[in-house]
């Protein structure tokens, strides 16, 4: 009775969001007394995982899980739940592992925490901290089925070394029928995507027009960052949906979050409060975003991002 | 084609979110509800197919009598009929047990959900619904066609998009994109007039044991103030940034 975490990998490589569930299934492993069985799906080189704690991983190689399919995914990582007798499963909490959780969840008659910050406050009755009312409050929740399916906020549990022997073993599961057929991938190849970066740079209706987004694009080159916009900047068409982060665009919890020229709508702070480091920089001292920074420049943005620009160049050279 | 729209009600945005009966139950007291946004987007498309192709709306919500003005809400914008599950939401799978019942026994093609709630944030009774009722599903949805029997869906992924072709009966996790925010709309006088004529069944709930418990809530702790760095002393924002908060 292992605890299971799925490991997702990006072209065969495991993303940093799998050692973040990896460390947090050891966790929770030493808390049962019990070790880690990581499941992969067309992960090339695993090795990393036994870095943060897993024992064992599952490597499942086949290209009829080429691209990505809920259900099926579901049904592979039942099937490894199934083998290993797991009565803890772990994912993250991508697009994809959101997706397929709610039908692993029915497969596994597991009970389903999501949004989970921290190992289990005890196990039996197994209770875990999860975020609720879009990050306004904390929820003490309860599972309690013999099996319990855990999706885990990204950027909550961080990564834990924990060096660990690993065994490897390839599983080749049945493959499903799914009723959902993949036509067309639309992804930019290059570019930093707010799920996945440390820094997100985000921009708001102060920024005039969208002629204007050049020294926020820079700003988020220099700092290795994906930027983002506010929803107004996103309905009126000066930046495309898939930058729209707040309550009914995308969520962000990166490390460090600056908001250029956003004022700091409610719906706005809820999608972004999971970040833990808040930047402003907004000519109105009264903008609601000053009450959730950390840190606040009151200033033109025409004038405070390009020099910001400058002096981050200017330190990065020096590191 | 049947479209069911599921229907979460739920605090206004603007809500200041309080807990009480020692930090176990949410403090509804003075609190507006309105219909989950991410619901929201799908009725508006589900009006779309009602009024292109002919579709037959009904609204669903698993709640108290205290949930009908957000239903009679939905009746205003244009659903044709309406049903309330005479139970409290208690966990994601409960409601999802409850609405898979409906959905068989109803014989729907389509059935909208919003990808979460903006309440619970649970994300998980869309997915449940499709795997309790072996119907396709597709999460995060932010285009929708249907011709027939076969569907064409639009799906967010991180860093782009993905297009599946599917077929009825599916289940959909909308969320903005589905439609666009302008397209939202607001109920007129003759929608509210005509809502009150509509058929609002009340159905009693089937036994269900929820799987999970909410046992407490806790507020965050409060923010410390925010460090004002003056604009023209900018080396000090990147020497916070690197020394202090060790993000950079």
């Amino acid at each position: 009775m292992s605890v299971l975490v799925y490991t997702e990998s990006d072209q065969g490589r495991l993303k940093k969001t799998a050692f973040e569930v990896a460390s947090y299934a050891k966790a929770v492993a030493d808390q049962l007394g019990t070790t880690v069985t990581a499941i992969t799906i067309n992960a090339n080189d695993t090795s990393e995982l036994g870095t943060y704690g897993v024992s064992k991983v599952l490597k499942v190689s086949n290209t009829a899980l080429e691209p990505f399919n809920a259900k099926i995914y579901a049904s592979v990582i039942q099937q490894a739940a199934k083998k290993e007798g797991a009565k803890v499963v772990v994912v993250s909490s991508s697009v994809n592992s959101k997706y397929l959780a709610p039908l692993l969840s029915i497969d596994l008659n597991a009970g389903f925490a999501t949004n989970v910050l921290e190992a289990p406050i005890s196990t039996s009755p197994f209770v875990v901290k999860r975020t609720a009312f879009t990050n306004k409050a904390y929820e003490m929740f309860q599972i309690n089925t013999d099996v319990k399916l855990l999706g885990i906020s990204k950027n909550s549990f961080g990564l834990k070394e924990n060096k660990t022997s690993l065994t490897s073993e390839d599983f080749s599961p049945s493959i499903p029928d799914s009723g959902i057929h993949v036509e067309s991938v639309d992804k930019a190849s290059n570019k930093v995507t707010i799920a996945d970066a440390e820094t997100v740079v985000s921009a708001g209706r102060g920024l005039k027009g969208p002629e204007n987004w050049g020294m926020v694009e820079e700003l988020a080159d220099v700092l290795g960052a994906a930027t983002a916009c506010s929803k107004p900047v996103s309905d009126l068409g000066w930046r495309p949906h898939s930058e729209h982060v707040g309550q009914t665009g995308k969520p962000v919890a990166s490390n460090l979050y600056i908001a250029i020229g956003i004022s700091g709508a409610i719906q706005h702070l809820a999608g972004i409060n999971a970040s833990k480091v808040k930047v402003v920089i907004n000519t109105d001292a009264e903008a609601p975003f000053f009450k959730a920074a950390d840190y606040g420049v009151v200033g033109d943005a025409f004038i405070v991002v390009p020099q910001l620009i400058e002096k981050l160049k200017a330190f990065k050279a020096q590191q | 084609m049947k479209i069911l729209v599921c229907i979460s009600h739920v605090p206004d945005t603007t809500s200041k979110i309080n807990f009480t009966d020692d930090n176990t139950k949410f403090d509804t007291n003075g609190v507006q509800f309105v219909i989950n946004p991410n619901d929201e987007f799908g009725l508006t498309r589900a009006m779309w197919f009602k009024e292109k192709q002919g579709a037959e709306v009904t609204v669903i919500n698993v709640g108290g009598a205290e949930t009908e003005p957000t239903l009679r809400k939905a009746l205003a914008i244009g659903a044709d009929a309406a049903i309330r599950i005479n139970t409290p939401a208690t966990d994601g799978f409960s409601v999802a047990k409850q609405l898979a019942k409906v959905v068989k026994d109803g014989g729907y093609d389509l059935i909208i959900a919003g990808r979460e709630s903006i309440d619970y944030n649970g994300g998980m009774v869309p997915g449940m619904i499709a795997g309790l009722t072996n119907s396709n599903f597709v999460n995060n949805c932010i285009g929708l066609e249907v011709d027939g029997n076969s569907a064409k869906v639009m799906r967010e992924i991180d860093g782009g998009k993905e297009t599946v072709s599917t077929s009825l009966p599916l289940i959909i996790g909308g969320q903005k994109g589905i439609v666009e925010e302008s397209d939202l709309r607001i109920p007129n006088m003759r929608g509210i007039m005509m809502a009150r004529q509509k058929p609002l069944t009340v159905l009693e709930p089937i036994d269900v044991a929820p799987e999970t418990a909410s046992v407490k809530f806790e507020k965050p702790a409060q923010k410390g103030a925010v460090k004002l760095v003056s604009p023209d002393n900018l080396d000090e924002l990147i020497s916070l940034l690197h020394n202090e908060a060790k993000v950079i």
